[in-house]
């Protein structure tokens, strides 16, 4: 009797334990989580305010983080004040081809080098693997040279053509096609499918999440490319947003409230792409981390 | 044996068919792997033994040999650089470090913790232009919101503390970036290739040490630490790998490199001896010296994986 009330009391000590363990758990990472959010919340509140009020000297405290008015002029204004839609519009024709292009050809050539034989692959292959260690800084210059012996600087072409044949979009996909089961192709043959059709018909179909994972890895990363773009385009109604909202940071640097309702319209459709895509950017990271 | 023949006709025809197909895929990406790759590759190597004019013409390209190289030896700037490179990746271990705490705690089954991963994966998303303008209002510091911070805090204690003045000070211009890039890197890509890790480890390893008496503390060190070292070590070199490329965007965009060029690093060096300056082959020959750094490191990971690290 008086044992099994000590083992009553053991169990309701470690339950204790471990609740207690909980909560400070839920409570450090909350306050971790609170570390993260904060610049955004102050974004957030700036982008609403008025240009007076952003300074925040002898206010409460919460008042820098809490919207306090809904100013929704400011990105009115903030559209207006440069061509703000238009580098929407350019950001979205750039990545958009650029994203295209790089999948495209990419699954091409990664159908290739897994899936077909053919003399030289393998040294074509590791060609395409030794470049990938080296630095876009190397690059960058010759190929700057190049495209002004062509006259394209200022170009669209200029931003998206050198984005679009990496080697790492090749090598992820090669390495997703090496995993897919050869009978199907080797069915799909008996019946009479060419290369083509093996290649639209099983390999892709079978590759949408590789393909989707890629694709939302362009994307971002086109997207937020600000130095390319910065070096190759000079007049500003073919700007991409992050080479846009620098110049507009450099005409308007005291205007807070515009300035961050500028970068959260920035920021937006990165953020939708993610919250409705989370699971590739999850798998695409866990690849990138085994070739490793 | 006429049948045979003609079987040997047909394999024959059907590699010749495969290699075709083989040319046929490869092709638009291999040729625009050779136009924006490979030939710039070579090309690279041999403006960096150039002087390059790209402003009078015609165009001059002049053989100078080692000259860029002896003056980038030379070149006190170049060295400055290069040292604010090194620096400005003390962000790294606090990175890594923060990475991994945070994964640990992430690693439990608790509720809500999917919330918890997308908001800490949040300043990884954006990071881009739209984030170093915002860091570059908050670090502001006569009205920046973390001076303001600071000095309401001094208020609340009775001290007289101002905040410094983060990106136009000598002294803090690297500080402040550095803790705009934890913020930054600490719950994104390193703590989802942790994450990935921890839920590799065998499950009975840490039922043996339970046996054996650990406490956490000890199971961390003993089976935890051990077992996830090959992941420590990929995302520590690949970290040294990125940051000696890293700090153009936030550079540029915050403090324009300076104060006193206290905040450029290699690649905005390249940035502005190529782009602004007009020393095409000078900034060739920085970027050939950042590819060799870039390069021993690599070879350091291919020796040095599977020997020092745990499989």
């Amino acid at each position: 009797m008086d044992q099994s009330a000590d083992v009553k009391k053991l169990i309701r000590e470690q339950k204790r334990k471990r609740l207690f363990e909980k909560i400070a758990l839920y409570f450090l990472i909350s306050l971790g989580a609170l570390t993260m959010l904060a610049p955004f919340l102050w974004m957030i509140s700036t982008s609403l305010k008025m240009p007076g009020d952003v300074f925040s000297y002898q206010k409460p405290w919460w008042y820098d983080w809490v919207p306090t008015s809904f100013v929704w002029r400011n990105y009115i204004q903030a559209w207006n004040i440069v061509p703000f839609a238009r580098f929407y519009l350019n950001s979205i024709f750039v990545v958009s081809l650029t994203t295209a292009g790089q999948v495209a050809t990419s699954a091409f050539a990664a159908y290739a080098f897994a899936r077909l034989r053919f003399p030289g692959r393998d040294n074509i292959f590791f060609t395409y693997l030794a470049t990938m260690m080296i630095p876009g800084a190397v690059t960058m210059i010759p190929v700057f040279i190049l495209l002004q012996q062509l006259g394209w600087i200022d170009s669209y072409k200029a931003v998206i053509l050198p984005g679009i044949f990496t080697a790492y979009g090749t090598f992820m996909l090669r390495q997703f096609f090496l995993t897919l089961p050869k009978d199907l192709e080797d069915a799909a043959k008996i019946d009479g499918c060419g290369y083509f059709g093996i290649f639209w018909k099983i390999v892709l179909p079978l590759s949408k999440p590789a393909l989707a994972t890629l694709t939302t890895f362009t994307f971002m990363g086109s997207w937020m490319n600000f130095m390319w773009p910065l070096i190759v385009l000079n007049s500003h109604e073919k700007f991409t947003l992050p080479v846009g909202l620098a110049y507009f940071q450099s005409l308007h640097h005291t205007d807070w409230n515009l300035l961050m309702a500028g970068s959260l319209m920035m920021i937006l459709p990165i953020l939708l792409l993610f919250i409705f895509n989370q699971r590739y950017f999850v798998e695409g990271i866990k690849l990138s981390g085994i070739k490793g | 044996m006429n049948q045979s023949i003609s079987m040997n006709k047909t394999q024959l025809k059907d590699s010749t068919k495969e290699a075709l197909a083989g040319y046929g895929f490869l092709a638009p990406n291999f040729i625009g792997f050779l136009i924006f790759t490979s030939i710039p590759v070579v090309a690279s190597l041999a403006l960096s033994f150039m002087k390059v004019d790209l402003i009078s013409t015609p165009k001059r390209f002049e053989f100078i040999w080692l000259d860029n190289f002896k003056q980038l030896f030379l070149d006190p700037y170049f060295w400055k650089y290069c040292w604010n490179t090194v620096v400005l990746m003390a962000a790294i271990p606090f990175s890594i470090a923060g990475s991994l705490l945070l994964a640990l705690g992430l690693n439990q089954k608790l509720k809500g913790i999917v919330f918890f991963r997308t908001i800490y994966f949040l300043p990884t998303i954006c990071s881009g232009v739209a984030i170093y303008v915002l860091w570059r209002l908050i670090y502001n510091s006569d009205f920046g919101v973390l001076n303001t911070l600071i000095a309401k805090l001094g208020a609340l204690l009775h001290l007289p503390i101002k905040g410094p003045n983060w990106l136009t000070d000598e002294a803090w211009a690297k500080p402040a970036l550095i803790i705009m890039s934890v913020w930054q890197s600490v719950g994104g890509y390193n703590m989802i290739l942790y994450l990935a890790a921890l839920q590799g480890v065998p499950r009975d390893l840490y039922e043996a040490a339970e046996i054996d008496g650990a406490n956490s503390w000890q199971k961390f060190w003993a089976v935890t630490w051990p077992q996830i070292s090959p992941t420590t070590f990929f995302i520590a070199t690949m970290s040294l790998i990125g940051g000696f490329q890293a700090g153009f965007d936030p550079a540029y965009i915050m403090t324009g490199g300076g104060p006193n060029g206290s905040t450029t690093t290699i690649i905005y060096y390249i940035y502005n001896n190529a782009f602004e300056w007009h020393q095409m082959g000078y900034a060739a020959a920085i970027s050939w010296f950042l590819f060799l750094v870039i390069f021993v490191i690599t070879l350091l990971k291919w020796k040095v994986f599977g020997k020092l690290v745990h499989y």
